[in-house]
C-alpha cells in the first residue's frame, strides 16, 4: 500500500504545484489589478475601429495551412523520441548519439524554414518564395 | 554497439552535400549557383568513390540486415550517380536560363539520388519503403518546382497517383510480414522456401508489391502518371527522374523477385511476363499518337520498362545481367534524349514535334545527338539500345518465354516508327517559326558523355560485360 | 482480450478498400488524398495486428515509419494542392486540363 502510493507521490506533488501556480497567479492578478470597467473597455478590440461583425464561418487564410504543415512535420518527429525514451538505458551511448544526429537533422529543417521566411507572419503574408516551397522542403531533412 | 557506416557512406555523403547546399541557400548572403553546383558534384563524386570502395567487400548485409553489400549494388549506384551528375549539370544550365534555378533544386536532386541509391541496395522491405518515399517525395517537389501551372498540375497528378501506389506497396509489405513474420528479403525467402504449399497471404503480398513497383517503374497499366509528370516537370528534372527512378526501382524489384519471392518463381513469372507484354505494346502504340516530344518519350519509357521486365522474367543471374545492361543503356539514352529536348525547348514552350522540324538546319550538333539517342531508343545498331534489346530477348528465350521475345520484337518495330518520324522531321523538313535552340556549348559537351557511352556500348559491349557479369549475383 | 486476428484483418481490408474506392471515384484532390490516408491507416492496422500475432516488434516499428512518411506526404501533398488551387482556383482533377490525361 505504502509502496504504491510512494511511487505516485512525485506525480501528485507535481500536479499539486501546477494547480497551485495556476490558481495562485489568476487569483493574484484578480486581487492586485484595478477594476474599473467602461463600455469601451468591454468591447472587442479591433484597431480602434467599431467591429462590424465577428469573424465566423470565414475561410482560413492560407497562412494557417502553412503553420499546420510545419506543425505536423515537427510534431510527428516526436514519434521516434518515444521508443528511444522507453529503451533509453539499454541503448546507452549509441542511442544518445543516434538521437543527437536525428535531432540535428530536424534542426537543419528548422533553420531552413526559419531563415527562408516560413515562420514570418507579417501583414502582407509570407514572401512569395516562402509560401509553399519552403514548407515542402522541410520534409527532406526531417 | 558498433555500427559500420561504410555500406551507406554514399548515401551519407549525398545527404550531407544536400544539406550543405540547402543551408547555404538560406544562410549565405548571396546564393552562388556555381558554388552549389560544385558542392553537389563533389558530393556525387564522393559517393561514387565510396561505392567503388565497396566493390571488393562483397558479402551479406550490413546495418542489421537493412542494406545489402554486393556488386550489383555498386553497379546500380554508379549508374544512378552518373545520371545525377549529368542531371545536375543540365539543370544548372537550363533552369538558370529559364529563371527557375533555386538552391532547392540541386539539394532535392541530391536527396532524391540518396533515396535512389538506398533503394538499389535495400535488403529489407522497411528500407525499401523509406528509400522509395525519400525519392518520391523529392521528385514530387522537383516536378512542381518551376511553379508554372503545367508543372504544378503534373506534380499534383504525380503526387496523387504516387501516394496511391505507396499505399499498395505498403499493404504488400504488411502482407509479406504477416505471411512470414519478417520484412528482410532473405528472411522472407527462407520462410517461404520451407512451405509445401504457398500461403495465400504471400500471394496477396506478391500482387500488391507488383502493383506498387508497377507504378514506380511506370509499367502499363500503371503508367497513367508518366506522361503528365514527364511533360509537366522542367525538362532537366524529367531527364533525371526518367532515368533515375527506373534504374533504382528496377534494382529493388529485381532484389524482391530474385531474393525474397524466389521460392514463388512459378507464381510471379506469369505476372511479370503479363506486365511486360502489356507495357511494350501500350507504350509503343501510344508513343506514335503523341504530338509532344516529352510525352512521346514518356510513352517510350513505358515501353522500355516493359523491355526490362522481359529480361526480368528470366530467373537468376542471366535475367539480372540482361536487365542491368538494359538499365545502363536506357539511362544513357534517355538522359541524352531529354537533355537535347531541354536545349531545344525553353520552359514549357518548344516541346512539340513541330518545334523540332528542321532542327538539322539550326543546330546540326543537337540534331546529330538527338538522332543517335533516338536510334538507340529504337534499338537500331550500332547503338547500346540494340545490344540491350538483344540481351533481354536472349535471356527471355533461354528461359522459355519465346512468345514474350516475339511480342517485344514486334513492339520495337512499331515504336521505331515514332522515333524515325521525329528524325525525318529533324532532317528533311524546313524549320517552322523562329525558335532557335540554346546556343551555349557547355551543355553540348555534357551531352557528349551519354552519346559516347551509347555508341561505345553499341560497338564494344564487351567493355562492361565482365563487370556486369560479376555484378549479376545478388547477396543477402 | 482475444479478438481473433481475422477480425483485425477484415477491418483493415475494409479501410483499405474504402480508401481505394475513394481515390478512384472522387475527383476532388483533397478528398482523393484523404482516401489515400484511409488506405494507409488500413495498412497500419494490419501491421499492428500482425505484429501481435507474430509476437515481435517489426510491424510496430514499420507503423512508426509509415506514420512519419504519411505526415511528410500530407505536407508535400497539401503544399502542391494549395499551390495548384492558388493558380487555377480549382482542386478538381478533371478541370485541370493543361495536360491531357
Amino acid at each position: 500500500m505504502r509502496g504504491m502510493l510512494g511511487e505516485y507521490l512525485p506525480i501528485a506533488l507535481l500536479a499539486g504545484l501546477a494547480l497551485l501556480f495556476a490558481v495562485g497567479s489568476l487569483a493574484a492578478s484578480a486581487l492586485l489589478r484595478p477594476s474599473r470597467p467602461t463600455p469601451a473597455k468591454l468591447a472587442p478590440y479591433e484597431c480602434g475601429i467599431e467591429p462590424v461583425r465577428l469573424p465566423a464561418g470565414e475561410r482560413f487564410s492560407v497562412r494557417f495551412y502553412l503553420v499546420a504543415m510545419l506543425f505536423i512535420i515537427f510534431d510527428v518527429e516526436v514519434i521516434f523520441l518515444f521508443p528511444w525514451a522507453v529503451a533509453f538505458r539499454e541503448l546507452g551511448l549509441f542511442g544518445l548519439v543516434e538521437m543527437a544526429v536525428f535531432l540535428a537533422l530536424v534542426l537543419v529543417a528548422y533553420v531552413y524554414v526559419w531563415r527562408g521566411g516560413g515562420l514570418d507572419w507579417s501583414a502582407e503574408g509570407p514572401r512569395p518564395r516562402a509560401t509553399h516551397e519552403r514548407a515542402r522542403e522541410v520534409v527532406r531533412a526531417g | 554497439m558498433r555500427v559500420e557506416l561504410a555500406p551507406i557512406a554514399p548515401e551519407l555523403l549525398l545527404v550531407g552535400a544536400g544539406i550543405a547546399v540547402l543551408l547555404g541557400g538560406v544562410l549565405a548572403r548571396r546564393a552562388d549557383p556555381l558554388a552549389h553546383l560544385a558542392v553537389s558534384l563533389a558530393g556525387v563524386a564522393g559517393a561514387a568513390a565510396a561505392s567503388v570502395m565497396l566493390w571488393s567487400r562483397e558479402g551479406a548485409t550490413a546495418l542489421a540486415g537493412a542494406v545489402a553489400v554486393d556488386r550489383f549494388g555498386v553497379v546500380a549506384r554508379l549508374v544512378l550517380l552518373g545520371v545525377a551528375a549529368l542531371a545536375l549539370l543540365l539543370a544548372h544550365h537550363t533552369l538558370a536560363r529559364d529563371g527557375e534555378l533555386r538552391p532547392e533544386v540541386p539539394a532535392l536532386i541530391l536527396f532524391a539520388t540518396a533515396g535512389m541509391t538506398l533503394l538499389a541496395v535495400s535488403a529489407d522491405l522497411v528500407t525499401t519503403f523509406v528509400a522509395l518515399e525519400v525519392l518520391s517525395l523529392s521528385l514530387y517537389v522537383l516536378t512542381g518546382s518551376s511553379r508554372r501551372l503545367v508543372s504544378l498540375e503534373g506534380a499534383m497528378k504525380y503526387f496523387l497517383l504516387g501516394a496511391f501506389s505507396t499505399a499498395f506497396f505498403l499493404y504488400g509489405v504488411a502482407m509479406a510480414y504477416g505471411a512470414t513474420g519478417t520484412t528482410s528479403l532473405g528472411g522472407i525467402a527462407h520462410a517461404l522456401a520451407g512451405r509445401t504449399e504457398t500461403p495465400a497471404l504471400a500471394l496477396v503480398a506478391m500482387a500488391l508489391l507488383a502493383v506498387g513497383f508497377g507504378f514506380k517503374v511506370s509499367a502499363a497499366p500503371f503508367h497513367m502518371w508518366t506522361p503528365d509528370a514527364y511533360q509537366g516537370a522542367p525538362t532537366a528534372v524529367t531527364a533525371f527522374m526518367s532515368a533515375g527512378t527506373k534504374v533504382a526501382a528496377f534494382a529493388a524489384l529485381l532484389r524482391v523477385l530474385d531474393v525474397a519471392l524466389q521460392p514463388l518463381g512459378w507464381d510471379w513469372g506469369p505476372v511479370v511476363a503479363g506486365l511486360a507484354a502489356v507495357s511494350v505494346v501500350v507504350g509503343s502504340v501510344l508513343a506514335i499518337a503523341q504530338t509532344d516530344v516529352k510525352r512521346m518519350l514518356a510513352y517510350s519509357s513505358v515501353a522500355h520498362a516493359g523491355f526490362v521486365l522481359i529480361g526480368a522474367t528470366a530467373p537468376g543471374a542471366p535475367g539480372i545481367d540482361a536487365a542491368l545492361f538494359y538499365l545502363l543503356a536506357y539511362a544513357l539514352m534517355i538522359v541524352g534524349a531529354f537533355g537535347v529536348v531541354s536545349l531545344v525547348s525553353q520552359g514549357e514552350r518548344g516541346t512539340s514535334l513541330e518545334d523540332h522540324a528542321g532542327l538539322y538546319r539550326r543546330s546540326p550538333v543537337l540534331a546529330g545527338l538527338f538522332a543517335l539517342f533516338l536510334l538507340s531508343l529504337a534499338g537500331i545498331p550500332p547503338t547500346a539500345g540494340f545490344i540491350a534489346k538483344v540481351s533481354v530477348f536472349r535471356a527471355a528465350v533461354e528461359a522459355g518465354h519465346w512468345w514474350l521475345a516475339l511480342v517485344g520484337v514486334l513492339a520495337s518495330v512499331v515504336a521505331a516508327f515514332a522515333y524515325i518520324r521525329l528524325m525525318v522531321l529533324m532532317y528533311m523538313r524546313e524549320p517552322v517559326g523562329h525558335r532557335e535552340p540554346d546556343p551555349s556549348p557547355v551543355p553540348r559537351l555534357v551531352l557528349a558523355i551519354p552519346a559516347a557511352g551509347t555508341l561505345l556500348l553499341g560497338v564494344l559491349p564487351g567493355l562492361v560485360t565482365d563487370v556486369l557479369g560479376k555484378a549479376a549475383v545478388l547477396r543477402w | 482480450m482475444s479478438v481473433p486476428i481475422g477480425w483485425f484483418l477484415a477491418v483493415s481490408a475494409a479501410l483499405f478498400a474504402t480508401g481505394t474506392v475513394g481515390v478512384l471515384v472522387r475527383r476532388n484532390a483533397l478528398v482523393m488524398f484523404m482516401s489515400v490516408e484511409l488506405q494507409l491507416n488500413g495498412v497500419n492496422l494490419a501491421l499492428v495486428a500482425f505484429s501481435r500475432l507474430h509476437g515481435d516488434l517489426t510491424g510496430q516499428v514499420l507503423t512508426f515509419f509509415s506514420l512519419v512518411v504519411a505526415a511528410a506526404e500530407v505536407v508535400v501533398g497539401l503544399a502542391i494542392i494549395v499551390a495548384v488551387f492558388r493558380r487555377a482556383r480549382t482542386a478538381n482533377v478533371d478541370e485541370l486540363s493543361e495536360l491531357r490525361w
